[in-house]
């Protein structure tokens, strides 16, 4: 599918059904970071099964760990998994598909799922094409939630210090954590001055649930010398369906038959609308 | 008498691997003179980044590198290592199996008289209960110099601890016994068998030679390597002796004592009475007076052996 604002509903879709049949999953964040997912895989990132093992290819992380099922739907999309083997699996007693990327999998680097890792080891990755003369690129994808973890500041501060342009992070804003917002449970604004005062290029998308916007900053950022950069993707929780938009108590949590019903016409609905785009 | 503190050793042989091979690099946290790599930093500087006083960020670093086909070495003082960052251990490195090997400097109460911050008597149980990480506390420099030649031959996950101060060899130059992963039987003997690690093995051997005089044979096992523990060496050094003792830089619980007390009581029972450092903030002073009031001393190890013996 190229047109990948209609891709990221047909994702959605699949994150969807993967949290039905294993009665579980972070499906809030699921729906809030995938056109981030999307164009980081289908537009930005030279990584595919043919080059996983490749010294050059770009490096990711998913940080915010429990967007797994998010990130699984991706990662088959790519032709890394079989998504009616992860469907049918995901969660299940013995499976390899854990609520958390594991790097026994193929596609995925490093594991993750304690938040506040993701930066950090990305600083060690583009440090290490630095030393090595390479041109791969780096990216991570955090939580806003997860920024209150001194950890990630350890890597901003890392990242800013040695001027890290290969490395781009990316929060998905969402303004929501599991207990409610962000704002209240502990503040992070401004946080385009947090970062920019750990010499940081920030980007400011103001619809991270945008493919354009998106694509937009992500070059902008390849042509930042200097300093690293952070994309701060304004986005929605839930995105994808009024059922659960904006909604703090759908961070993790199962649809019952009747918000199902509703959920899977709306994302229907949001594809064929962008399919005509 | 030699006497060299094994971290100048560790940066010894990492110097000269690393101007071999530019995938090895070594990570500091502002602790290069602490850690003796001031001479690594300065030669390599291409190989050598600092983190600042971050050891979460400095483990993280690391895995990154290692992912990218580095060959990093995390050295910093093993107190803030081992626990400061113990989740960044876990994860980043023994979970997602990244080739990072993490030397602790300052180990167990090297730095003395600075108080329970800067003690590491924690480490070995932490890092020993994670699965996929190794943990080694070699005895001299002879052993530190064999065991990193070994570790820059792999691609696993390892921690490692030494201490701050000069130790007295307990091998001789030219005639080390090392064999990766296998217990070093230090003295044979069929009384009573004293099975001890890092600087505690010196100790434990003086502590032979005084039982020697009074007419007890002694077994010393230099058991340097804590995980994957040579449950091998230990029966066979055990199963003959009356009982046995163990003798640990280390806080009381989930360490050498109670590893090797496991071992023996599934495969040989008989008496264990473990020696370390108290569950307590232990006592202000040197190194070396810190371990004679804790009885951590060759006398007080031969006499706890007699009295084992007494009572069988």
């Amino acid at each position: 599918m190229k047109n990948l604002k209609a891709l990221a509903y047909k994702l959605r879709e699949d994150v969807i059904d993967m949290i039905v049949e294993g009665k579980a999953g972070h499906i809030g964040g699921d729906m809030s970071v995938m056109e981030i997912l999307t164009e980081l895989y289908f537009d930005q990132m030279n990584i595919g099964p043919d080059n996983m093992e490749a010294p050059d290819r770009d490096r990711f992380i998913l940080s915010k760990g429990h967007s797994v099922e998010a990130y699984y739907a991706v990662l088959a999309e790519k032709g890394f998994l079989d998504i009616k083997d992860v469907i049918a699996r995901f969660s299940r007693f013995g499976s390899r598909y854990i609520g958390h990327p594991n790097n026994k999998l193929p596609g995925i680097e490093m594991n993750s799922g304690s938040l506040g890792h993701g930066l950090p080891v990305c600083v060690g990755m583009a440090l290490a094409a630095r030393t090595d003369g390479r041109n791969y690129r780096v990216y991570t994808v955090m939580g806003d939630g997860e920024l209150a973890e001194g950890s990630v500041w350890e890597g901003a501060m890392a990242a800013g210090h040695y001027g890290l342009d290969n490395l781009c992070a990316v929060v998905d804003r969402n303004r929501l954590q599991i207990s409610g917002n962000t704002e209240d449970v502990m503040g992070q604004e401004d946080l385009r001055e947090r970062f920019r005062s750990f010499r940081w290029h920030v980007i400011d998308v103001a619809d991270g649930n945008d493919i354009d916007q998106l694509k937009a900053a992500f070059e902008e950022a390849k042509r930042i010398k200097g300093r690293p950069t952070v994309l701060i993707a304004n986005t929605v929780k839930g995105k994808g369906s009024p059922v659960m938009e904006n909604k703090a108590d759908w961070h993790h949590r199962v649809p019952s038959h009747e918000e199902l019903k509703q959920i899977r016409k709306d994302l229907e609905e949001r594809k064929e609308e962008a399919l005509r785009d | 008498m030699t006497k060299t503190a094994n971290k100048q050793v560790i940066c010894k042989v990492l110097l000269d691997a690393g101007k071999k091979d530019e995938n090895v690099m070594a990570l500091c946290s502002d602790s290069r003179g602490s850690a003796s790599f001031t001479e690594f930093a300065r030669e390599l500087p291409g190989q050598f980044i600092e983190t600042g006083i971050a050891e979460q960020n400095l483990v993280s670093i690391c895995a990154g590198l290692a992912n990218c086909g580095k060959k990093p070495y995390a050295v910093s003082p093993a107190c803030f290592l081992s626990t400061r960052s113990y989740e960044q251990c876990k994860i980043d490195v023994a979970y997602s199996d990244t080739n990072v090997k993490l030397i602790g400097i300052s180990g167990g109460v090297s730095y003395g008289a600075l108080g329970m911050s800067h003690h590491s008597a924690q480490d070995i149980a932490a890092m020993a209960a994670v699965p996929n990480m190794r943990v080694y506390l070699p005895s001299d420099r002879l052993q530190t110099e064999c065991l990193m030649k070994a570790l820059l031959r792999d691609e696993k996950p390892a921690y490692i601890r030494v201490g701050r101060n000069a130790v007295e060899d307990v091998y001789e130059e030219g005639c080390v016994p090392f064999e990766m992963d296998k217990a070093t039987v230090v003295a044979p003997g069929t009384d009573i068998a004293i099975i001890a690690c890092g600087e505690m093995v010196k100790p434990a051997a003086d502590a032979a030679i005084l039982l020697r005089g009074k007419g007890i044979s002694a077994a010393v096992l230099d058991m340097y390597c804590i995980k994957p523990l040579d449950k091998e060496g230990i029966i066979k050094t055990a199963e003959h002796a009356k009982a046995v003792v163990t003798v640990e830089e280390h806080a009381p619980f989930g360490g050498l004592g109670s590893m090797v007390s496991q071992v023996i009581s599934e495969n040989c029972p008989k008496r264990v009475r473990n020696l370390s450092l108290p569950d307590a903030p232990v006592i202000t002073g040197t190194s070396g007076e810190v371990f004679d009031y804790y009885g951590l001393n060759a006398e007080n190890i031969a006499k706890v052996a007699e009295e084992l013996l007494k009572d069988e």
